[in-house]
């Protein structure tokens, strides 16, 4: 999946990263292998996963998600504790370390996406806005797979 | 003199720090303060009592498991990560197991939102996994009692004004044909451990 830098970067900050080796900027964040799952209608919350990769040399943080698919759509994060009893809680913040991939994958983080507008079909796709810590953003374009998909490859 | 006191000392210190680490590893591992999932093993089907109706409108049990190696999964429909992660998984699991596993296995997915998750909701969800997975539902006190039966646990936990989530058990249950509970396959359990565990449970059948 192609990312989106949407970050402006002032003149001021580029005469800057000209001289210093680098500029934390979320410009740089790559989204690959996103993927999700579709809806049984619009009741259910949907949910998508992929792996988001800091390659600059500063660290950058993940603050939200924004959709036009759903009403909200969060961060969450799936844990099964000793006793097999799994639980679902926003994750808040993720810092992606300079250089780490963050994966949002089946049993752990996943984008949770509540309210749909519209049901998520097999076959179609969405446009995934990632927002953060410094302003910038990141647009990738999430396939829809079927319910029982394992991963971006069906 | 001074200095052999300070080595005793030392040494009686490191002995006391010895002493509480394996007393607290005691505690935690296998003493008072050991987790209950040692002695929660579920009841063997035969010993359970539960009324529910499957996807089809017909009334089921446990006593509807008996006679063929049953696999078990509590969840619920709106749960957007494990559930359907974990019913792919089973999917998985009986494609690999080759044609016949379907009709040699019992295969049902309990809900433990009753609420959401009637009959026709039940029927539509199971529809998008492997055709042997049946979908179980009922009333609030018919589940509660399945899944004491199981000895698992769920907990209805608030997201929103009036929206909810379920934190429930997420492990998959393995009985034999008798009934017996034979293991469990845990969330996330690579798949070359899980089919053995399925075929080993499916080969107790003739065991005593």
């Amino acid at each position: 999946m192609k990312s989106t830098p949407a970050a402006m970067i002032p003149a001021w900050a580029l005469a800057f990263a000209l001289a210093a080796p680098a500029l934390a900027d979320s410009g740089d964040i790559v989204v690959r292998d996103a993927w999700s799952r579709a809806s049984v209608g619009v009741s259910r919350p949907g949910v998508a996963y992929m792996a988001i990769l800091n390659p600059s040399d500063e660290p950058v943080t993940l603050t939200g998600l924004r959709t036009d698919l759903a009403e909200r759509s969060e961060i969450h994060l799936t844990a099964t504790d000793g006793q097999g009893v799994s639980s679902m809680t926003p994750a808040g913040d993720i810092a992606i370390a300079p250089g780490e991939t963050v994966l949002l994958q089946p049993g752990g983080l996943h984008a949770m996406l509540m309210q749909l507008r519209r049901p998520m079909q097999d076959g179609e796709s969405f446009a995934l806005t990632l927002t953060f810590s410094d302003g910038g953003e990141a647009t990738v374009e999430v396939p829809i797979m079927g319910i029982a998909a394992r991963g971006p490859g069906g | 003199m001074t200095r052999r006191r300070a080595l005793v000392g030392y040494g009686a210190a490191a002995l006391a720090a010895l002493a509480l680490a394996l007393f607290a590893g005691w505690w935690r591992v296998d003493g008072p303060g050991a987790g209950q999932a040692a002695d929660r093993r579920p009841l063997p089907l035969t010993q359970m009592e539960f009324r529910l109706t499957d996807h089809e409108g017909r009334a089921v049990g446990p006593d509807t498991l008996v006679g063929k190696p049953t696999m078990v999964f509590f969840g619920f429909t709106y749960c957007p990560d494990v559930c359907p992660t974990t019913l792919s998984d089973i999917s998985g699991w009986l494609d690999d197991l080759g044609k016949d596993a379907a009709e040699l296995l019992n295969v049902v997915f309990i809900t433990v939102d009753p609420e959401r998750d009637t009959v026709a909701a039940m029927a539509e969800y199971v529809s998008y996994f492997h055709p042997a997975i049946r979908g179980w539902t009922g009333s609030q006190e018919q589940i509660a009692r399945a899944v004491e039966g199981f000895q698992a646990t769920y907990e209805r936990v608030k997201t929103g004004a009036s929206e909810y989530t379920m934190n429930h058990t997420a492990s998959v249950f393995l009985f034999d044909a008798k009934g017996r509970f034979a293991t469990t396959i845990d969330y996330h359990e690579p798949r070359e451990f899980a089919v053995p565990k399925i075929r080993r449970a499916m080969d107790a059948e003739g065991a005593t």
